[in-house]
């Protein structure tokens, strides 16, 4: 299936032992495809940030394959899995994590350094990235000299800047307001998604649910239901 | 690795304040411990000045002498004992000594006393004026113009003075690669006067000093030295012994040693940690970074980059400070004994690399312990 970017299949996750033994994720599988947007939908403590962990190659699961090019995540070893995360994953974390001391365009670079880029060459990739994402004017300031939503288009910036094929955002407006998070999820969909990308978006928050192409309701480690679109579409 | 290593360089950089206070910690430790360890290096030093001077390459002695300063006289026969042994080129008396000047006005002052032999005046110093011939003649004395120098009341040729109620003249003043480590004026002149004017017991050679004929020769002088119950040693070995003595033997050594010690806690408190608070500060960064792709080794790489970046940096500048301080305080002491010397700088060098070692372990034990899984839980 050419078109299925993430692979899931029964992934079970817990945390603790004994009597504090705790299921974060209960037996979940399921498919995103290149060229979606599917959201991971639930209340907090119903385990969507374990599961965007387990799929993305920062958490392991209990049990469970996770495959992504015919192949399962999670039978690499740690240096495969973190040049998985390099290469095949963008992460937007929640507080974006940008470097205060770095530059903007530096912040945004920081995926094609890791890779062995040449520093200049990487600055000038992220550059146009920024311009992507319409701070191109900001590049030379430090992260904290922009407001919440140029932090979170520097975090896009980054995420993207390594041409990764998924596109993993976490809590994407919890941060910001509600117009600011609406236009951004906008901007995503709009001129970063495209057919050979797969953007998965955990969120709670309903004002940005007519972006989705999917929405998957999670409660208590489970999938409870679809709630927009079908199955993933091939 | 260069880019990788370049971002460790900018967040240590540009969060200037931890910087300095880094770079504060690191420099202070450094400054303390080449200041202490070059001002023992200096004692040590201007404790061996009459054997650096008198240059002789092979000295006899009492066994029980541990410095110049406190000689242990020898009867005469042992100075033709050690004539008359095989593989010895000459052998000439050394005297060594204290005496008391009495200045033109009035002021006593304690010198240290050099005899030379009469015949050879081996051991001489360099004459910046005067004759050494003229050190023959009555009551004549050499200044030497050292730190301790200007006590004499500065004197020229011809000045005289009393010592122990010896009329005594300048003959001349002359120049010595080391200067004395007691702080008294020396004055060189010819074994008898020197035993003459300068009250002794029965036996008056300090030391015999003697030149083989071959450097293979002093194996077998020495072992014939030691059968007449007197220790023969080589300037080198000489001056080792000196140093032991201090180290060893004195509280000089133990004092300078725990100073040190502190110096090296002190400093690695300070930048440890600030290195720990600073990796703390940035925990959920090498968090990220983690999460993105770089590798724990590549987390490693950096963090020991920042330790060891920050650990030369603030050591070429404990270095220097000391430098500029000993050179500042030698203008204005002249007497002042420290001096750098290339094991002070290496151990420094060690020091600073253990701090950097232990700064960073710490470090580093954090940032593996980060799990990308905690970025994402915020």
């Amino acid at each position: 299936m050419a078109n299925l970017a993430v692979k899931a299949n029964k992934l079970v996750k817990w945390f603790g032992e004994g009597e504090a033994k705790t299921y974060a994720v209960r037996d979940v599988s399921f498919e995103a495809c290149f060229g979606e947007m599917l959201y991971i939908e639930g209340p907090s403590g119903s385990g969507k940030t374990t599961l965007l962990s387990i799929i993305s190659g920062i958490l392991r699961p209990n049990s469970g394959t996770v495959i992504v090019d015919d192949e399962d995540i999670w039978s690499l070893t740690g240096d495969q899995i973190a040049d998985f995360r390099l290469n095949k994953v963008g992460f937007v974390f929640q507080d974006y994590h940008l470097f205060p001391k770095l530059t903007t365009v530096e912040n945004a670079a920081i995926p094609l350094i890791l890779k062995k880029v040449d520093w200049n060459e990487s600055l000038d990739i992220a550059m146009k990235y920024l311009e992507i994402v319409g701070i191109k004017d900001r590049a030379q300031l430090p992260p904290v000299k922009l407001s919440g939503g140029e932090q979170q288009r520097v975090a896009i910036a980054r995420a993207i800047a390594s041409s990764p094929d998924i596109l993993i955002f976490d809590e994407p407006t919890a941060s910001l307001d509600g117009e600011t998070g609406r236009r951004i999820v906008e901007f995503v969909k709009k001129e970063i998604l495209n057919e050979k990308r797969c953007i998965i978006i955990v969120t709670h928050d309903s004002r940005i649910f007519e972006y989705a192409d999917r929405i998957m309701k999670m409660a208590d480690g489970r999938i409870t239901g679809i709630t927009k679109g079908g199955v993933c579409e091939e | 690795m260069k880019g990788i290593l370049k971002i460790a360089y900018k967040l240590l950089v540009n969060d200037k304040g931890k910087f300095a206070a880094l770079l504060v910690g690191i420099t202070f430790a450094v400054f303390l411990m080449v200041m202490m360890t070059s001002m023992f290096a200096g004692i040590l030093h201007r404790a061996s000045a009459t054997v650096v001077n008198i240059g002789a390459k092979v000295w006899v002695m009492d066994p029980a002498v541990n410095t110049p300063a406190n000689s242990i006289p020898m009867p005469d026969y042992v100075l033709d004992a050690v004539r008359s042994i095989n593989g010895v080129k000459y052998a000439v008396p050394l005297y060594s000594g204290a005496g008391l000047a009495k200045l033109q006005n009035g002021v006593y002052q304690a010198v240290t006393v050099i005899g030379l032999d009469d015949a050879t005046l081996f051991g001489r110093p360099d004459l910046l004026q005067g004759n050494i011939e003229d050190i023959y003649a009555e009551n004549s004395f050499i200044v030497v113009r050292d730190s301790e120098y200007p006590k004499l009341g500065k004197p020229q040729l011809g000045t005289e003075f009393e010592i122990n109620d010896h009329k005594g003249v300048i003959v001349g003043i002359a120049q010595v690669s080391v200067g004395s480590l007691f702080g008294t004026p020396t004055l060189y002149t010819t074994y008898n006067r020197a035993i003459q004017y300068i009250p002794s017991m029965r036996f008056t050679i300090s030391y015999i000093i003697v030149e083989p004929k071959s450097i293979t020769a002093v194996p077998y002088i020495k072992q014939q030295i030691r059968s007449l119950g007197y220790e023969a040693l080589t300037k080198d070995e000489f001056i080792r012994k000196i140093s032991t003595y201090y180290k060893y033997q004195t509280g000089l050594g133990m004092n300078v040693l725990l100073m040190t010690i502190i110096s090296f806690i002190v400093g690695l408190s300070i930048s440890g940690q600030t290195f720990y608070t600073f990796i703390l500060e940035n925990l959920e960064k090498f968090g990220a970074l983690k999460a993105i792709g770089a590798k724990g080794s590549e987390l490693i790489y950096m963090i020991l980059f920042q330790a060891t970046f920050t650990a030369l940096t603030g050591y070429g500048m404990g270095i220097g400070l000391a430098a500029v301080i000993i050179t500042l305080a030698k203008l204005r002491l002249p007497s002042y004994a420290a001096m750098i010397t290339f094991t002070n700088l290496g151990f420094a060098f060690v020091m600073v690399l253990i701090i950097a070692a232990i700064s960073s372990y710490i470090g580093v034990r954090k940032v593996i312990r980060i799990e990308p899984f905690d970025i994402f839980r915020g």
